[in-house]
């Protein structure tokens, strides 16, 4: 039982990581990956979605017919989404005004209706909350480690803005990595975004290539199999 | 035949109830953040305001002392709004809500603060959509080439020399963008050259409208 939890968290955050290795909803994550802020605050916006999105689905799996069950999940989506949008329209008014359009289109984003397609309608309420919980929290951290990227090599700050997000006090959470930095605007550009998730795509496989010699191979032995007559 | 039929039934039955659901919960949080919301927006535009004419110079409500003009922003799809900044009645500055239309990508707002005696006193970019890094200068967080606008007026510079240098103006370009700072500069040029023509309806269309 510990186990199928330790699963869920380690799919979400790294062996079904959904922008590393599922590879979805990369609009958003290239569109606005430019400063560490702007991807935090729609990893977060995404993170809440579906956490809500997968907890509604889970609920009422038993009684949604399976002919409308994609409506009625695409439904909640957009309801859950249009509640966010409204909320950080109120409480994060400067932070809305840079993600724009990139909120509402949470709903597109494929990930989410595939979270509640392939997971939360399948399984219990507490698995589909940490589901969506950890699956967000993959996609931000993904989102985060590319502006951070972008925001180093394309600005040489971090954290510029905090203030849209955590009020006025953040103002001086600005780190100047490089100083007299000019930029390099292809880092900012979207070709920048592309090249930068390449880059940490093939980290990745490195990495797991890496985990996967460490382990101690398992010694083979070849088994035949007669063709049955 | 029946047992489909029936099966429909149930399914849409069902996907009209989850829809009256989610569009009442919507509407619930539409009305719990509604106020918030538009308090924020008032708030924003009441901080650019106070960006290009100093608060301390008029004492009326500004963000509802608006004019609506059609001929300013041409091929613009909505009349362009002017907000009039008095004291005690007495016009001392108009807030001309500017469009650049031929910025490097679209269109560039401007909000351009205008004295009474036809001198700017600010100049502040809304939105734009110009290239980062090259571009973007003409935000006010971004560098001071904005501020070069303060205290110019149309009477203290000849018509020539209302342009970026390359132009043989006086207006500074930046490094490999110039059509953005030439943009902005001849924008703010027509927002001038129409609060100069159209001086007296500016202010006095409001007195008729407050009596």
């Amino acid at each position: 039982m510990f186990s199928e939890y330790t699963k869920i968290i380690k799919d979400g955050l790294w062996l079904n990581n959904q922008a590393f290795v599922a590879l979805l909803g990369l609009c958003p994550l290239l569109a606005v990956s430019n400063t560490v802020i702007n991807s935090l605050g729609l990893g977060l916006a995404t993170t809440a979605t579906l956490v809500c999105s997968n907890t509604i689905v889970s609920l009422i799996r038993n009684h949604v017919p399976s002919e409308v069950r994609l409506p009625v999940f695409v439904l909640v989506i957009a309801c859950v989404v249009t509640m966010i949008e409204l909320a950080m329209n109120a409480w994060f008014y400067g932070l809305y005004k840079i993600l724009g359009i990139f909120i509402p289109l949470i709903v597109t984003n494929c990930s989410i209706i595939g979270r509640a397609e392939a997971f939360a309608s399948k399984h219990g309420t507490d698995k589909a909350f940490l589901d969506g919980l950890f699956m967000g929290l993959g996609f931000t951290f993904a989102l985060v480690l590319l502006g951070s990227l972008r925001e180093i090599i394309g600005s040489g700050t971090l954290l510029a803005k905090a203030e849209l997000m955590f009020g006025a006090g953040a103002k001086s959470w600005q780190i100047n990595v490089i100083d007299d930095y000019s930029g390099m605007l292809l880092a900012i550009l979207p070709p920048g975004a592309f090249i930068g998730l390449g880059l940490l795509i093939a980290m990745k496989n490195v990495i797991d290539n890496k985990i996967k010699q460490r382990k101690p191979a398992v010694e083979r032995i070849p088994v035949q199999v007669a063709p049955e007559q | 035949m029946n047992e489909t039929f029936y099966k429909a039934l149930t399914s849409a039955k069902i996907l009209g109830l989850f829809s009256v659901l989610g569009l009442g919960l919507v509407a619930l949080t539409f009305h719990q953040t509604q106020e918030k919301i538009s308090q924020n927006e008032r708030d924003a535009l009441l901080r650019s305001l106070r960006a290009v004419v100093p608060e301390s110079l008029y004492n009326n409500d500004i963000v509802n002392d608006t004019l609506q003009v059609t001929d300013l922003n041409k091929g613009a799809s909505k009349p362009t709004t002017i907000y009039r900044a008095r004291k005690n009645g007495v016009p001392v500055a108009a807030v001309i809500t500017a469009v650049a239309p031929d910025g490097y990508n679209g269109n560039i707002s401007l909000l351009v603060g205008i004295m009474a005696d036809g001198t700017l006193s600010g100049v502040r970019v809304v939105s734009h959509k110009e290239t980062p890094g090259l571009g973007d200068n003409i935000e006010s967080d971004r560098s001071d080439w904005i501020l070069s606008f303060n205290g110019k007026s149309l009477q203290g510079l000849t018509d020539k020399q209302w342009a970026v240098k390359r132009d043989g103006g006086i207006f500074d370009q930046f490094t490999g963008a110039t059509i953005t700072p030439r943009a902005v500069v001849n924008s703010v040029k027509n927002a001038l050259r129409y609060f100069q023509k159209n001086n007296a309806e500016i202010f006095s269309i409001a007195e008729q409208a407050e009596e």
